[in-house]
């Protein structure tokens, strides 16, 4: 059980859903513990300011987390959190271990930069 | 400047002695405010376990933090988390703070807290391959070198407590020291020495971390002979001690060789109304339970030094 205020994903299902539903979206795979807490409260903090991205939490010891656990990009990851950003549905950038809130922001607005639609 | 904006009281900083600061100013209803620049705990929320902190008998840092937080909040305290200060005034009576969204606060009096962050090594390679392969928490990442062989840098008590607790998950572990002898103490060194699975490499440092997607060794040198050498290796745990966050402060307060702020036994620094407590200090010893004792020390000389500002500003217009 995460104790964070982001919205958390049980399943492997519910985190396909929320990637293709949404443009851009970041999803935290950790534990409570030291490494990950200050990943969550950032993201916390950034939510409302990065309206245009969906931010979740997911178990990293649920087993369906196994989709984030086994993807290519996590290659050679040995410290929680892994950090997952995906755009339409890619992942375009994953992190491990812990991020200060300088490096998150870079990633969100290097990779979600706002689209202006004419 | 009056009304919102000012506070008889603003603590720079939410560990365990800006949060003890808090609940004893609020305590005592002085409006008081706690800035902090990142999570609320401090370095009290890297701690998965605190088993001496008189009248608790085991309970983890990012809870216990928590309570301190609620305790504060429960007598009135303001906390403003995740902010960056870009400006600080503390020559004259009035104390101002400026943040990065621009908003400015001021105070008669003002606790500096900004604690501490984990040391790190500074050398090749550990900036790249932090989280594939280096870590600084040995209970968040240690299954992760299940039946591996890794290394423990340091040599304090933090160090050969965590390569006891990783020889639950890795093969071997190699302590790296810096010195012929251990700081940590007599209990902790021994229960490191008896452990069949730790070994040691004393008066040696590692120079760089080399690997691609992840750790694959490290280099050392021996700092007596000056003899260098490569130590195959999947795992880094670094536990060299912590820095204070007091970078912002050159200038203003006295610093140390250290960065630590040099404070009088009421906590008081060189300027009136200004205190300091907890890791940023210049003090031997870091526990929960030495920054909540200068941080209750820090509070009552503030919330003393405020008593004898209203009295003088009170006498001065009345004449």
């Amino acid at each position: 059980m995460l104790y964070t205020n982001l919205k958390h994903l049980e399943s492997a299902a519910e985190l396909e859903r929320a990637i293709s539903e949404n443009e851009n979206v970041m999803v935290i795979c950790g534990r409570m513990g030291p490494m990950c807490i200050p990943v969550y409260e950032t993201a916390e903090e950034l939510e409302g300011e990065y309206e245009h991205v969906k931010f979740y939490d997911m178990e990293f010891d649920n087993p369906e987390a196994h989709v984030i656990r086994s993807l290519p990009e996590v290659r050679g990851f040995m410290g929680i959190p892994f950090t997952i950003y995906y755009r339409d549905g890619k992942v375009v950038r994953a992190t491990s271990s812990i991020q200060t809130e300088e490096q998150i922001r870079t990633i969100l607005d290097r990779e979600f930069s706002k689209t202006v639609k004419a | 400047m009056n009304g919102d904006s000012h506070y008889d009281a603003i603590v720079i900083g939410a560990g365990p002695a800006g949060l003890t600061a808090g609940i004893y100013l609020s305590r005592a209803r002085l409006r008081t405010l706690i800035l902090n620049e990142g999570t609320v705990g401090g370095q009290l929320v890297l701690t998965h376990e605190i088993a001496n902190y008189p009248g608790v008998e085991s309970i983890n840092g990012y809870r216990l933090s928590g309570i301190m937080k609620k305790q504060a909040l429960s007598f009135g305290c303001d906390i403003r988390s995740n902010i960056t200060l870009t400006g600080i005034e503390l020559k004259d009576a009035e104390k101002r703070i400026t943040l990065s969204d621009g908003s400015v606060y001021t105070a008669g009096a003002v606790i500096l807290s900004p604690g501490g962050r984990p040391r790190t090594l500074g050398v090749r390679g550990e900036e790249e391959l932090r989280g594939r392969g280096i870590s600084y928490c040995s209970t968040c990442d240690g299954d992760f070198f299940a039946g591996r062989e890794i290394i423990v840098v340091g040599g304090g008590n933090s160090a050969l407590e965590e390569a006891v607790s990783l020889t639950k998950h890795a093969s071997k572990v190699t302590v790296i020291h810096q010195f012929g002898h251990f700081q940590a103490f007599e209990y902790a060194i021994e229960e490191a020495r008896n452990n069949p699975r730790i070994n040691f490499i004393m008066e040696s440092v590692v120079t760089g971390f080399n690997g691609e997607e992840k750790l694959e060794s490290v280099d050392i040198k021996n700092l007596v002979t000056g003899e260098t050498g490569n130590l195959r290796t999947e795992g880094a745990f670094v536990f060299i001690g912590y820095v204070p966050n007091t970078g912002f402060l050159e200038g203003m307060v006295p610093l140390n060789r250290g960065g630590e702020i040099i404070v009088d036994s009421d906590m008081s620094v060189n300027i009136e109304g200004v205190y300091a407590a907890g890791d940023c200090t210049a003090g031997k010893y870091r526990q929960v339970t030495t920054a909540v004792g200068e941080g209750t020390i820090a509070a009552l000389a503030a919330s003393a030094y405020i008593s004898e500002l209203r009295v003088k500003q009170k006498q001065a217009a009345e004449i």
